[in-house]
């Protein structure tokens, strides 16, 4: 099968130093892969970069256009929206309704009429985790998407992201420090880790 | 792009939105200015124009930060830069919201903040019509401004240096429009230079404010 997503000898930079070089992996619809390392080695800075949101210093990201989706720390939920409203949003931003069922996928039924900002830090999780069900982009990337879930919510995301995500021949990439259960191959970006005095300074090729 | 308009307008309509702000320090500044220059019909009426377009114009200034700093606070921004929508009409849809939030309140309100300062009887049309023709200006300059600044901290201040020189063409202009509109002379010239900078605001601004986030977001 041809793959989804692919990446060629990528090296990323954060504030114009190389932080990783030499990252290559392909995704064929259906697969994940676990991006795993120790706190700055990259993989926050690794997966902007594959969203387009910085550009690379080197190498080459491929997957279908306007395929990819995002999703930080930060979730992007406005706190004077409802749980519906915030949701209805981003289906409207990407030309989208929001699909019945996800409020329950992602046990926010109860909460549907709530302002957002009187959520609870994991239930805003779950809600910008939701985003993802909405849009329906088959490419994620996932920074630390379990951050403040208790052991359920976990469950229900990895359901989420195996049983309708991955089933529908979709890719991602994660970055996290827990197992999500998930039965995924995974990526040590230690073994990336940019030599010091290589590549030097991005500005230079944008400027 | 409809969408992002009509969060941001509901948005603003909510608590802590922001909505009227900018219309209530209007109303202050115009109520205080005859008690600073004294209740002279004569020296308000002729200060009268270029009063109301400065007050405006700082009221429109006090909304500019919240543009993008609210979304990027929350994380809003990067997930809008990887949507479908590109970034000038994320930019658009900023300034076009910045203005029937600001804007369209400021011009409506005018009329009766021009009695205020004893402003010339036939000037209040024109003072309507600058303001509508103005203030697109203003939000869409703003909201580069806005652009500009938004991953620093607490960049409000430093927003308003970089916007505030920006809006001495728009304020000249349109003060004149307002003064020619009082003393009876014709107001075409000022009215057609005015339209001028408002039309390549709107063309060009986009642009270069979704060029800014793009550096930003980085």
């Amino acid at each position: 099968m041809s793959a989804l997503l692919r990446v060629q000898d990528l090296a990323v930079a954060r504030g114009g130093r190389p932080v990783l070089e030499g990252v290559s992996f392909a995704l064929a619809p259906g697969q994940a892969l676990i991006l795993r390392g120790p706190n700055g080695v990259g993989k926050t800075t690794l997966l902007r970069t594959l969203a387009g949101l910085q550009p690379a210093l080197a190498g080459r990201v491929a997957y279908p256009e306007d395929a990819g989706a995002y999703a930080s720390h930060a979730d992007g939920v406005k706190a004077t929206l409802t749980v519906m409203e915030n949701l209805a949003f981003w289906a409207d931003v990407h030309g989208r309704a929001v699909p019945e069922d996800v409020l329950d996928a992602f046990d926010l039924a109860g909460l549907r009429e709530r302002m957002a900002g009187t959520l609870s830090a994991g239930q805003k999780r779950r809600l910008g985790l939701a985003r993802l069900a909405v849009i329906g982009r088959p490419v994620l990337f996932l920074d630390e998407p379990t951050v403040s879930l208790d052991g359920f919510s976990v469950r229900l995301f990895t359901a989420f992201l195996r049983d309708r995500h991955l089933a529908a021949g979709g890719v991602a990439v994660i970055a996290t420090h827990i197992d999500i259960g998930l039965d995924a191959a995974s990526l040590d970006l230690a073994a990336f880790r940019a030599r010091p005095g290589g590549a030097q300074g991005s500005d230079e090729a944008f400027l | 792009m409809i969408a992002l308009l009509r969060r941001d307008l509901r948005l603003a309509v909510r608590a802590g939105g922001g909505f009227g702000l900018g219309l209530a320090f209007f109303l202050i500044v115009i109520v205080l200015v005859p008690f600073g220059v004294g209740p002279e019909g004569a020296v308000l009426a002729r200060i009268a124009p270029g009063m109301l377009w400065v007050a405006a114009l700082l009221a429109a200034l006090l909304s500019l930060d919240r543009i993008f700093a609210l979304d990027q606070e929350d994380g809003s921004l990067p997930l809008l830069a990887t949507s479908p929508l590109p970034l000038e009409a994320v930019a658009l849809a900023k300034g076009v919201a910045h203005w029937l939030t600001t804007g369209l309140p400021l011009t409506l309100a005018a009329p009766g903040l021009g009695v205020l300062l004893n402003l010339a009887p036939g000037a209040y049309g024109w003072l309507v019509l600058s303001l509508a023709l103005g203030t697109p200006a203003l939000s869409m300059i703003g909201t580069f401004g806005a652009a500009l600044t938004v991953g620093i901290r607490r960049g409000g201040l430093l927003m308003s240096l970089l916007v505030l020189p920006l809006y001495v063409p728009v304020l000249i202009f349109s003060a004149e429009v307002v003064r020619r509109g009082a003393e009876g002379m014709a107001v075409a010239t000022p009215l057609a230079m005015l339209g001028g900078v408002t039309a390549g605001c709107l063309a060009a601004l986009p642009f270069a404010t979704a060029a800014a986030l793009r550096i930003n977001l980085r």
